[in-house]
């Protein structure tokens, strides 16, 4: 069967191009620890045992660097940082940090030093030696604006999700039946569309781009997060900044668009003893920051978690280094993809629900 | 994950998020919704439309159906009406045909019954006029006023009945 054969094709690449990126990252690593330590004749011996954390939180965490990693490819772009310092903006190339990670190198730009810790930029004069990034106060640290590879990627995303529609949109003006990549979207907006209708009602019409906008840009961010090379692998929705912007947008159009009905069933609650509206009415008010927290919340944690569970399940490899592992990590590995791509397109759509949900509570007719 | 220096996140996502939400509704948004509700609408009138056709092709065949029962209808009453219309004139002419045989027969009857007559007197003539001359040679000499002898044959002969 020759279909067959292009998916162990397809499976095997994937593989090999995780594992590559991952055992490359892992040389580096290890390159540096043993360089740090000053590591003696035999690499052996004095190894320590592998400690995949610093290898999962590199991965989640933002960066300066945008690694460019394909088999026999490996490519640093350095992306501009962009300060808002005591002396006001500041801007120069994150090569000038050479790479490093954990404040060896001061650089000196528009008469203030800089020096980077993990992905924190801190004015080197204000920090001792060997702090900490968590340690770092507000005042010893310029506020960072920086094209980061989140930031970068989230651009990719947006930019892939532009072309998309504008192959949409030209594909109508040629013809109004849906066809080639319009035949795919379609669906997901007519979807998106009948869900808003159903959840807001006669109003729902002013609501549907945005609606439309976040679905796609989570889909889109969820889906290439996933793909294991370069320059996809990111992780945008997993930021807990990301969707909080999404959930402060969700919480200001519900409440600018809430009607008479939506602040008085918050305000003074009816069907209620008089005695225990105000009581009521303050569970109401908290519900107001509650709801799109949880939105913030659940999408973060889920792309987050998956993202966490796959690394982890692949670096069992580089920590059992035993022959029989990478098969069952393997296998584990395929289940969560298949379970992460579900996610993707689930937590795009209860994202869009629940905001479509709230839209509909704001501007929603008394019925009673 | 991203807490050290979340103001990168949240500017740029901000930033990006509406620039690219007014774009896409101006580019995209706007022109496929306008799209696909206009297709969707032209499905809905042409589905309506063909049921509406189809109604009225029903509504044409019900019709057509009607004329037809009614001509026939109409043949058939046509066809009553010419036949009792023929046995109208078949009778009429019969009736007609007979009683103008009856008056035939009557005339016929009168003529004959007038030639009857006739020819009774004629022969009453004759007889009477036979008997006188019988009676004449009979009687010859016994009669010399021959004025008296006819007043009594005259008698005679009204005395004389036929059955």
């Amino acid at each position: 069967m020759n279909y067959k054969f292009f998916i162990y094709i397809f499976i095997f690449i994937s593989f090999f191009l995780t594992g590559f990126n991952l055992s490359a990252q892992t040389e580096e690593h290890q390159a540096e620890t043993q360089h740090s330590e000053q590591a003696g004749t035999h690499q052996e011996n004095n190894q320590e045992p592998y400690d995949p954390t610093d290898l999962i939180h590199h991965h989640l965490s933002d960066s300066h660097d945008y690694a460019f990693e394909l088999p026999f490819v490996h490519t640093t772009f350095h992306l501009p940082v962009i300060l808002w310092t005591d002396k006001g903006l500041t801007v120069f190339s994150s090569a000038d940090f050479q790479g490093d990670e954990h404040g060896h190198v001061v650089v000196e730009k528009n008469g203030q030093k800089f020096k980077r810790i993990h992905d924190l930029i801190v004015y080197a004069d204000k920090v001792g030696e060997h702090v900490e990034p968590n340690e770092v106060t507000m005042d010893q640290r310029p506020l960072d604006f920086s094209i980061t590879k989140n930031v970068f990627s989230m651009l990719l995303t947006f930019l892939a999700l532009l072309l998309v529609l504008f192959y949409v949109k030209k594909s109508y003006d040629k013809n109004k039946v849906p066809r080639g990549i319009a035949g795919f979207v379609e669906p997901l907006i007519v979807f998106i569309r009948d869900m808003a209708k159903e959840n807001i009602g006669p109003k729902f019409e002013k609501f549907v781009p945005f609606l439309l906008t976040v679905f796609f840009f989570i889909l889109f961010s969820n889906l290439f997060g996933l793909i294991p090379f370069s320059p996809f692998g990111f992780n945008i929705t997993g930021n807990i900044a990301v969707t909080f912007v999404l959930a402060v947008i969700v919480f200001v159009i519900t409440n600018i668009n809430g009607n008479k009905g939506y602040w008085t069933h918050i305000l003074w609650p009816p069907g209620v003893p008089v005695i225990l509206k105000p009581f009521i009415a303050l569970i109401e008010i908290l519900s107001i920051f509650t709801k799109p927290f949880a939105l913030m919340i659940r999408l973060f944690a889920n792309i987050l978690a998956g993202h966490t569970i796959i690394l982890t399940f692949v670096t069992l490899i580089f920590v059992f280094k035993n022959w029989g592992v990478p098969f069952a990590s393997g296998f584990a590995t395929i289940f969560m993809y298949i379970s992460e791509l579900l996610v993707a397109f689930l937590q795009a759509y209860v994202f869009t629900l629940l905001s479509a949900i709230y839209f509909g509570m704001a501007v929603k007719e008394e019925a009673h | 994950m991203n807490l050290l220096h979340p103001e990168t996140l949240v500017f740029w996502t901000t930033l990006f998020f509406l620039l690219f939400f007014f774009l896409f509704v101006k580019m995209a948004w706007k022109p496929i919704l306008k799209t696909i509700k206009e297709r969707e609408k032209s499905i809905e009138d042409a589905l309506l439309e063909a049921e509406k056709a189809r109604e009225e092709m029903a509504k044409l065949k019900a019709d057509n159906q009607k004329i037809l029962n009614e001509a026939r209808a109409q043949r058939d009453e046509m066809l009553k009406e010419a036949k009792t219309l023929k046995e109208q004139i078949i009778s009429k002419a019969r009736e007609e045909a007979q009683t103008e045989a009856g008056k035939e027969i009557a005339k016929a009857k009168q003529v004959i019954e007038s030639e009857k007559q006739a020819a009774i007197k004629a022969l009453k003539n004759q007889v009477s006029e036979l008997s006188i001359n019988i009676a004449e040679k009979v009687l010859g000499e016994e009669l010399k006023d021959k004025n008296e002898q006819i007043k009594q044959v005259d008698k005679l002969i009204s005395d004389i009945k036929f059955n």
